[in-house]
């Protein structure tokens, strides 16, 4: 029995001028421990998958299990990390990373030491009393990495979060994360538009399609490139095969490139 | 050498800044005691009808006579302590209003067109109602420096509440926080600038509110003196008033911008 499992779920956003099916039929499931990239062009439902996993909203059609169960029934704790670090600018840096616990109301003293000690291991502890206004994007986001794991959640969801970071602070962070889900045996699900990002994470990666977003197809990441940290990933021989494994794919099939075409169809 | 040339520049900076500042405030006294100067010698040589616009000599020589009987303290405090009171229903109301508005959209949305409604109003206009339904007492000229910055500042807040990235919400959520959690975590310390911008604005609309209130039923208090000083034809008495209220208007706007410093070097 897989960890999560996603059964035939379709998504439709419905507003006054219409509807907007986001994803159609999406069936996949992820084994406890397993870091899985979504990629494909904007539109094709990628952060709606990480939504209904995170329960912020209920998919029209299908279900999604956990350990066999229906997802809100089991309700694992879910750690989600954004595109921009969303820190809260009126808090300091500890104050940010005990808001799990805080709005779990398990914040005690062995709270603030697992905060403390999760900062070190991401090298902020000289940060703790500062406001994020004063940090760089790349410890702005080291910071809301060790705010989503805080609260040693079941399930990691990170929508794209270095998508806003030079090229360098990046690499590094890549790094961490992948030290640290892999240090915590973390089951990670990460969106992504970047492909080589995808390949030096993961352990299989979902090419999704779009209007309405499907899936096209799933990778499997060889063993040999799973175990290295990303940046050596990016030097292995094996990892060209794969890129242009998945980028011929792209090619071929020009529905996966296509523009986001946002196709409101009207109600009766 | 180039260190020493550094520190000389800075210094020449500092002063230059200094002396910037010192001109300025120059400039500033010059005006009002040119405006003070000119105001006695048109009074005085009548170019302007002194029974009407007094002069600045009779108006301090007022202000001594009725500071040494005491009679203007009594005044004064009555007004500001009507004031104060006021600022602080109308602003506290407001507020919660906001908040109640927030938490239930459904009761957004109902009471809609009243909200727009009673906002219209000039609220000066209802003073006689409030006087047959309070006495005519404290009690209602307290509810006129309240009521006429209750409305406008549940909806500016309201305003500010609907704002807030929705992304920190999201945050909250998924780590399983309730709607009152989200509220005190992040729409509530978000939009601490909005509010502290309507306390600027209330301070000016329940001085108004205070001293229509005085005009209409009181026998004491800054806005019956100049009602008072209207009906007797005695002129320099409704300078003096306005004066005293111009001084203490200014002081209770700087004392708010002074908390929102504070609060700003605090929170960020």
């Amino acid at each position: 029995m897989s960890f999560i499992t996603l059964k035939n779920v379709s998504h439709t956003y419905f507003s006054k001028a219409g509807y907007t099916r986001a994803i159609e039929e999406v069936n996949m499931t992820v084994e406890k421990g397993e870091f899985i990239a979504i990629i494909g062009s904007s539109g094709c439902g990628k952060s709606t998958i990480l939504s209904s996993i995170a329960r912020l909203l209920e998919p029209t059609k299908g279900d999604i299990l956990v350990n066999g169960n229906p997802i809100h029934h089991e309700k694992p704790s879910i750690g989600y990390m954004l595109q921009q670090d969303y820190l809260f600018p009126w808090k300091t840096i500890l104050e940010n990373i005990l808001l799990g616990p805080k709005i779990n109301q398990s914040l005690d003293n062995l709270a603030v030491e697992e905060a403390r000690n999760l900062l070190k291991e991401v090298q902020l502890s000289h940060t703790e009393d500062n406001y994020p206004a004063s940090l760089s994007g790349g410890m702005r986001q080291r910071a809301a990495l060790v705010r989503t794991l805080m609260t040693n959640p079941d399930i990691l969801l990170f929508d794209e979060p270095f998508a806003s970071l030079d090229y360098v602070t990046k690499l590094k962070l890549e790094n961490t994360v992948s030290d640290m889900t892999k240090q915590y045996h973390k089951t990670t699900i990460l969106v992504t538009h970047d492909l080589g990002e995808a390949i030096s994470m993961s352990d299989k990666i979902i090419l999704m399609k779009s209007n309405p977003g499907k899936i096209a197809k799933a990778f499997s990441v060889p063993e040999v490139l799973r175990k290295e940290t990303p940046f050596f990933v990016r030097r292995n021989p094996a990892y060209q095969s794969i890129f242009d494994e998945i980028w011929n794919h792209l090619n071929d099939d020009p529905s996966l490139t296509a523009e986001r075409r946002t196709v409101i169809e009207k109600g009766k | 050498m180039k260190k020493e040339n550094e520190k000389s520049l800075y210094s020449y900076y500092l002063k230059r800044i200094k002396k910037e500042k010192r001109h300025i405030f120059i400039w500033q006294i010059s005006i009002f005691l040119l405006f003070i100067a000119l105001w006695e010698l048109t009074s005085r040589y009548h170019i302007i009808d002194p029974l009407l616009f007094s002069s600045p000599a009779k108006v301090i020589s007022l202000l001594s006579e009725k500071l040494i009987d005491g009679s203007l303290l009594k005044h004064l405090v009555i007004t500001l302590g009507e004031t104060l009171i006021g600022f602080f229903i109308g602003t506290i109301l407001g507020i919660g209003i906001a908040t109640v508005l927030w938490l239930s959209e459904k009761t957004a949305k109902i009471s809609d067109p009243y909200l727009v409604i009673l906002n219209a109003m000039p609220k000066v206009a209802l003073g006689p109602i409030l006087i047959v339904a309070l006495g005519p007492g404290y009690l209602s000229i307290i509810m006129m420096g309240a009521i006429i910055s209750v409305i406008i500042t549940a909806l500016v807040v309201y305003a500010g509440f609907n704002d807030v990235d929705d992304q920190y919400q999201k945050v909250l959520k998924s780590f399983g926080a309730s709607k009152w959690q989200c509220f005190k975590e992040a729409i509530f310390p978000a939009t601490l600038p909005t509010m502290i911008s309507t306390l600027k604005v209330n301070v000016g609309l329940s001085w108004v509110g205070v001293i229509v209130g005085e005009f209409l039923v009181s026998n004491n208090g800054l806005g019956y003196l100049i009602i008072y000083g209207f009906q007797v034809f005695d002129f320099t008495l409704v300078m003096l008033s306005l004066v005293i209220i111009a001084i203490f208007a200014a002081l209770m706007y700087q004392v708010v911008e002074y908390i929102e410093k504070w609060l700003m070097k605090h929170t960020h």
